[in-house]
């Protein structure tokens, strides 16, 4: 008799297996198997062929890759869970018999988790860490606010706070920082480290809220936290060493005592936390780490393509360079409603020198009645005594600064001035399809920043110029790229502007005129044709994708709108109060 | 020590005879002098609103209380009493806080027990004299309001009642307050209900208590500290008898302790201070250089097949803390944003875009842990597969095609439109205003054909009529009536003969319309007058389908030659390209429903014994005896010749409408009512060589041009597309079609747009019949 093979035992049926098969196998439990997946990175698989991969069963199921669960089995962790469970047992054995002897004794030989070989088998090399460096800086920067919780162990705050702020320190001593943003969730920091790009958030100030348990579990994150921490702490050594650093950061002129350390409360941390940032940090070597290296110039095809993309790069270091140093010999003093860790951490990174009242906080270097402070940052509406050496300004111009990678002109951002918005530095204007406010695009093109900056000016001599009909127009002709209506539209008025033209009493001979617009019709119709001819099998792909375009091309349309009725409001309103004025000084007369 | 007793007690009594009046009174007054100092109503005096003052002072007149009930049994204990314990001073009266004073300086060495626990233990072992105070009203110490209705205030020692004071009434009250010098001192007994008059000492104390100092007018708080307990060694013991032995002793069983934990931290069972920070810092994780190089991996068991997650998308402008005004949400948007509160992932954003002018307005953000930690949930249970996404611009899709400027001629514009009005001018011209009326159809056009020169155009419309036109000039010659809806009209492709094939209601009639060469016309009338003669029998099956009639005297006046009469209503009617023979479609004559007929033999046959389905239309080949006839889903081709089945075109549509094929006849274009046109390669297969999806509703007629490569297709939707079909030669490569214009002048009517289109035979002109009930002409 014939074998017959069974069905399910090779394929997708055999490479896939449900949770609780994975349970069982493993002899775990949930928990466990829980902790177990987050801190080795194992993940559940969307398999090509659900059904064949749940062997046949209905529904949806949390599936893992067979060779995950057989690698999850060789796992020496698994075995210090097991011993978590029975210490506690004991625990639980020696508090419920009241024998408090025994009870210490057991807490304070608690079985560890060594997660170092966890770090180096999920990221083989360093740059692979760093890849993945963004979920652990942003869960590193919220556990760090955190006060003690259920479920979370004590020390791992303190811990996290630790080794932030050594990245920190990394990032102002590398000059790694890119980019900032301030959103309403938090600060977003862009640092680029051996080539890759890594953002995280920083939350604002007081960002910790009580949860439900059915809404955040802590002990999750709190799981995520203790290996994040690990891998952080490895990614910070490295990076000092690379920067010719001490890794535990000793600080040249920072001397406090332990015992003073353990009294603090949390405020003073924090102060001292933002005054280290404001501190040197000590080297191993005073050799300059190189890392403004010249692009060699290779024309292996002479093609021009490559040299132009050649000099781009060039163009790109070149302003890199120019950014690391962006407030160098800038002196800043803040003001004390200032948020002082963000903005001494990005000071600092781009070369230069914060202080703030040394009444109220550690760490400060100069006095506010520095003769060379350059900037005094201020975040209220007046002040009293000013100092005429300096120029008043509102934390909104470090950040933009930063972003425009140059030192923007500071009149709009003086005390007191309505702030321009803040764009965020993460939108790609080359990318099409994307909305980019009239702010933006000033930005891209220094060009038209002057002309604004002119019409401005003019705008606040005689108050005449328009500078939103050059905005209107540009709209327009991308529209027409858009819309199709629009574009009838638009062929309407023009033939209204045709009807318009006064016309002569002695009529020549009429020259054909070719009609500019006959031309984009006749062939847009024709592309209407042509659409119809797609092969089948593209057919709905096409469409999706234009009907994502359309969408996209719909929402710059109402942003555009929003933006033009916004001004045209705000022109209004400008223009009565001009005229509102004169009456009114007639009426004192 | 006696000495001092006795001293006390000769001042007590001393100032309990000078202040005996008053002190009948005072135990229980405390209270009331308290609301007449704050100027509070004495009627008003119930014991809840005296509830309501000062809770210090309760305190202290409590302990007043006490203080006065054990005078006498106090004075006696005192002699002991150490008193350091200020609060106790505090609430005596003076007299006792004069003795105290007194009394301690004396009384330094005396053994240390506090005062109050004597008290306590005074009161419990001595009976308690409260009641023996002078207090006539022997209620005790109730609520007084309970007496509030009554006219007696409580009893006295014999039990008799004691009544209640005249109270005078608010006059009386009045005149009280202005007259009486001391009606600010003057208080309410609650016990007794009598006023009394407090004295200056009284009010002294109350305005010490209310002030917050020590009623004690000679207290002093300054005095010089007197240390009870020293540092010093006593030349004598405080006890007479000597230490106890073990106290010279050593424990032992200290001792035991001791040495198990010199056990315990010489076996490291138990650490010191120091040794545990030492250990605490090693179980701190411990940072090494994990990674010797940047890039190269050291061979390790890793995940299988690792898919990393994910980078979170990047903030946009409309996330910023100060963003362009644009981004914030109008009202209607916000509202939305609202309403999508059950399905957020449909929102817009996932934030509500805030403006803040300055940034330390800014709050944090009540989500953000919440979406921490959504993350982290993302990272360990959201299931990961590689999806690898197009990156291409949907414009790439779309097939790269000659442009239609290469492929001209083709017809572009609208050159003539065969209607009433325009004929009308046309023949107001003429001077013939009388004919208009007859002019243009006046229902949907439903065929249309042009003869072989292309120099008219014939038209069979629902109007019963059938009109021919001059192509060139838009003239309608001829106008000749029907009995019936005109469904099929076709001319003759014979040049030498002049005639045309009508459907009409159950009729087929063939008309010499007797336009254009006259003895082309005089000829067609001699070949159709002589009836052949022939012997075959016409099989009783046929004759019961069709019946060949002469038409009668005012028939042939029209121009009909011969009617041809249906057992069914014919549908369609097509020539043979050599015009001899035509078929007709009669889709209601089950297997009787194709008829192929022969003018010159006047001979009708059925070629299908069998019927295959609903016959929508057939068509002859161009060169070959093939007959196409198409089903509602498939079509059919037969070989006339050997009468066999030659090939089953497979349209996967639902429902064809018309079929118009190739001049060289190895391609064939379907029309379907499901929008669809199906370019059919003979040679290649069964299957459509290219689905064409032009047309946005039913496709109703398809046409080729004769010459040029070219072919038409109009469609409910009221639109004529005319494309390139291009056909080679070489077999190898394969009809290239390029759809070129899209010409739409017809108007809707009953949800019909254009029923037929015809090319013109020699120039790339092409015709089409709308339901409008026009036919137009659009040339190059």
């Amino acid at each position: 008799m014939v074998n017959r093979k069974k069905k399910y035992t090779s394929g997708e049926g055999a490479q896939f297996m449900t949770r609780k098969s994975a349970l069982k196998k493993l002899q775990l439990s949930l928990n466990d198997f829980r902790k177990l997946c987050i801190l080795k990175g194992i993940y559940p698989r969307e398999p090509r062929n659900r059904k064949r991969a749940q062997k046949g069963k209905a529904g949806i199921r949390t599936l893992y890759h067979v060779k995950d669960i057989q690698f999850l089995l060789h796992e020496p962790i698994v075995w210090r869970l097991r011993d978590y469970k029975i210490f506690n047992k004991k625990v639980g054995r020696a508090r419920a018999v009241k024998d408090f002897e025994k009870l210490n004794k057991y807490l304070n030989n608690h079985p560890t988790l060594k997660l170092d070989h966890i770090v180096k088998e999920r990221y083989p090399t360093f740059i692979e860490a760093l890849k993945d460096l963004d979920d652990c800086l942003t869960l590193c920067f919220l556990f760090s606010t955190f006060p003690s919780l259920a479920h979370v162990p004590r020390d791992q705050s303190a811990l996290c706070r630790r080794l932030t702020l050594e990245f920190l320190h990394a990032v102002i001593e590398g000059k790694l920082l890119r980019k900032v943003f301030v959103s309403i969730k938090g600060y977003y920091f862009q640092a680029e480290i051996k080539g890759q790009t890594i953002t995280w958030i920083v939350p604002h100030h007081f960002s910790f809220t009580p949860m439900s348990k059915a809404e955040v579990d802590f002990k999750v994150m709190s799981t995520f936290v203790e290996f994040y921490t690990v891998m952080l702490g490895f990614v910070n050594f490295r990076l000092y060493h690379g920067l010719n650093l001490y890794y535990p950061p000793k600080f040249s002129c920072l001397q406090q005592n332990n015992e003073e350390k353990q009294l603090v409360d949390e405020d003073i941390f924090v102060a001292e936390r933002v005054a280290a940032l404001n501190l040197p940090v000590s080297k191993t070597s005073n050799e300059l780490v190189e890392d403004d290296f010249e692009i060699d110039k290779f024309n292996a095809d002479g093609s021009e393509a490559n040299e132009e993309q050649q000099e781009e790069i060039r163009k790109e270091l070149e302003k890199v360079k120019n950014l690391k140093n962006l407030f160098k010999g800038q002196k800043f003093y803040l003001n004390r409603e200032v948020p002082r860790e963000p903005l001494v951490f990005v000071i600092r990174c781009f070369g230069g020198e914060v202080s703030w009242d040394k009444t109220l906080f550690v760490g400060s270097t100069f006095d506010e009645d520095d003769e060379t402070i350059t900037h005094q940052i201020v975040d209220r509406p007046s002040m009293e005594k000013q100092f005429i050496s300096r120029y008043y300004i509102q934390p909104q111009w470090v950040f933009d600064s930063v972003n425009a990678r140059d030192l923007l002109p500071v009149q709009k951002y003086f005390m007191g001035e309505v702030l321009p918005p803040h764009l965020s530095p993460f939108i790609d204007p080359e990318k099409d399809q994307e909305y980019i406010p009239p702010e933006a695009r000033a930005l891209y093109n220094e060009n038209e920043l002057e002309e604004q900056f002119k019409n401005d000016e003019n705008k606040k001599n005689d108050d005449d110029e328009d500078d939103d009909e050059e905005d209107d127009n540009e709209e327009n002709e991308e529209q027409e790229g858009n819309d199709d209506q629009e574009d009838e539209e638009g062929e309407e008025d023009n033939e209204e502007n045709v009807s318009k033209k006064p016309k002569l009493s002695v009529s020549t001979g009429e020259v054909y005129k070719e009609i500019p617009w006959e031309k984009s019709r006749q062939e847009r119709q024709e592309f209407r044709l042509r659409e119809k001819m797609i092969k089948n099998k593209h057919r709905h792909l096409y469409k999706s994708m234009m009907e994502g375009k359309q969408k996209r091309a719909k929402e710059i349309w109402l942003l555009r709108k929003k933006r033009r009725l916004h001004d045209e409001k705000e022109k209004g309103q400008k223009e009565k109060k001009k005229s509102e004025k004169p009456k009114k000084k007639i009426v004192t007369n | 020590m006696g000495n001092k007793q006795e001293i006390k007690h000769v001042k007590r009594k001393n100032q309990e005879e000078t202040n005996s009046t008053e002190k009948e009174a005072e135990s229980t007054e405390d209270e009331e002098l308290l609301n007449v100092i704050n100027g509070e109503d004495e009627d008003s005096s119930d014991d809840d609103e005296l509830e309501i003052s000062g809770s210090e002072n309760e305190e202290s007149d409590e302990e007043d209380e006490e203080s006065e009930d054990n005078e006498e049994v106090e004075s006696e204990e005192e002699s002991e009493n150490t008193d350091d314990d200020q609060e106790s001073e505090e609430s005596d009266n003076e007299e006792n806080s004069e003795v105290k004073a007194e009394n301690s300086k004396n009384l330094g060495d005396s053994a240390g027990a506090n005062i109050n626990e004597k008290v306590a233990n005074n009161e419990y072992e001595d009976f308690d004299s409260s009641d023996e105070e002078d207090i006539r009203n022997t209620v005790g110490n109730i609520p007084m309001n309970w007496y509030n209705e009554y006219k007696h205030l409580g009893y006295d020692w014999d039990g008799n009642q004691i009544l209640k004071p005249e109270t005078g009434d608010n006059l009386d009250a009045f005149l009280k307050r202005m007259e009486d010098p001391d009606f600010w001192r003057t208080v309410k007994d609650p016990q007794t209900g009598q006023d009394v008059v407090l004295s200056d000492e009284d009010i002294n104390l109350i305005k010490r208590i209310t002030a917050q100092k020590i009623p004690d007018e000679t207290f002093d708080e300054y005095a010089p500290w007197i240390e009870w307990f020293t540092s010093e060694v006593e030349q004598m013991p405080l006890r007479k008898f000597p230490e106890h032995k073990r106290s010279f002793l050593p424990s032992k069983h200290e001792a035991r302790k001791v040495s198990k934990l010199v056990h315990a931290l010489k076996m490291g069972w138990i650490k010191t201070r120091a040794e545990a920070a030492k250990l605490r810092a090693k179980k701190e994780p411990q940072f090494y250089m994990l990674w010797q190089t940047d890039d190269q991996a050291e061979d390790m068991r890793r995940i299988y097949k690792h898919i990393s997650a994910p980078k979170r998308i990047l903030p946009g402008h409309a996330e910023s803390y100060n963003p362009p005004p644009e981004y914030l949400f109008d009202e209607k948007e916000l509202k939305q944003w609202n309403k999508l509160k059950s399905a957020p992932w449909k929102r817009k954003l996932h934030f509500v875009p805030q403006k803040f002018d300055s940034l330390r307005k800014v709050p944090a953000y009540p989500r953000f842990i919440k979406e921490r930690f959504l993350r982290c949930l993302d990272l360990y249970l959201c299931p990961r597969a590689i999806k690898m996404k197009l990156n291409i611009e949907p414009e790439s899709l779309v097939p790269k095609l000659p442009s239609p400027k290469d492929l001209q001629p083709f017809p572009t514009i609208l050159a003539i439109e065969y209607k009433g009005e325009k004929c009308q001018i046309f023949f107001f011209l003429l001077q013939k205003i009388n004919w208009f009326y007859n002019l243009g159809h006046t229902d949907m056009v439903r065929s249309i054909s042009i003869d072989k020169t292309g120099q008219y155009l014939l038209s069979g419309s629902d109007d019963c009529t059938i009109k021919i036109w001059e192509v060139n000039t838009g003239r309608c010659l001829k106008t000749i009536k029907t009995n019936s809806v005109v469904r099929s009209v076709e001319w003759c492709p014979n040049a030498a003969l002049s005639l045309v094939l009508v459907a009409t209601g159950q009729e087929v009639l063939l008309i010499n319309p007797n336009v254009g060469d006259y003895l082309v016309n005089s000829k067609t009338d001699t070949v159709l007058q002589d009836v052949p003669k022939s012997d075959v029998v016409t099989p009783e099956r046929v004759r019961a389908t069709v019946q060949w009639i002469e038409p009668d005297e005012e028939q042939y006046k029209n121009g009909v030659r011969l009617i041809l009469k249906h057992f069914k209503d014919v549908c369609q009617v097509t020539w043979h390209a050599k015009g001899d023979y035509f078929a007709t479609v009669m889709p209601d004559g089950q297997n009787r429903s194709v008829l192929i007929s022969q003018i010159s033999r006047r001979r009708s046959q059925l070629p299908f014994t069998k019927s295959k389905g609903l016959v929508q239309c057939v068509l002859f080949h161009p060169t070959k005896p093939f007959l196409f006839v198409a089903t509602q889903r498939h079509v059919r081709i037969y070989d006339l010749v050997k009468q066999a089945l030659m090939k089953k075109l497979l349209t996967n549509s639902k429902w064809i409408s018309c079929m118009a094929i190739h001049p060289l006849g190895d391609n064939l274009v379907v029309g379907t009512y499901d929008r669809k046109m199906l370019w059919f390669d003979l040679d290649l297969s069964t299957k459509p060589y290219q689905t064409l999806r032009l047309h946005g509703t039913a496709v109703r007629g398809v046409a080729f041009h004769k010459h040029y490569p070219l072919f038409a297709s109009g469609s409910d939707d009221r639109s004529l597309i005319v494309s390139h079909g291009m056909v080679y030669n070489d077999l190898l490569q394969n009809p290239l079609i390029v759809p070129l214009k899209r010409l739409q002048n017809h108007e809707g009517f009953n949800d019909f747009g254009i029923f037929d289109v015809v090319f013109h035979p020699l120039q790339p002109w092409v015709f089409s019949s709308g339901a409008d009930a026009t036919i137009k002409l659009y040339n190059n």
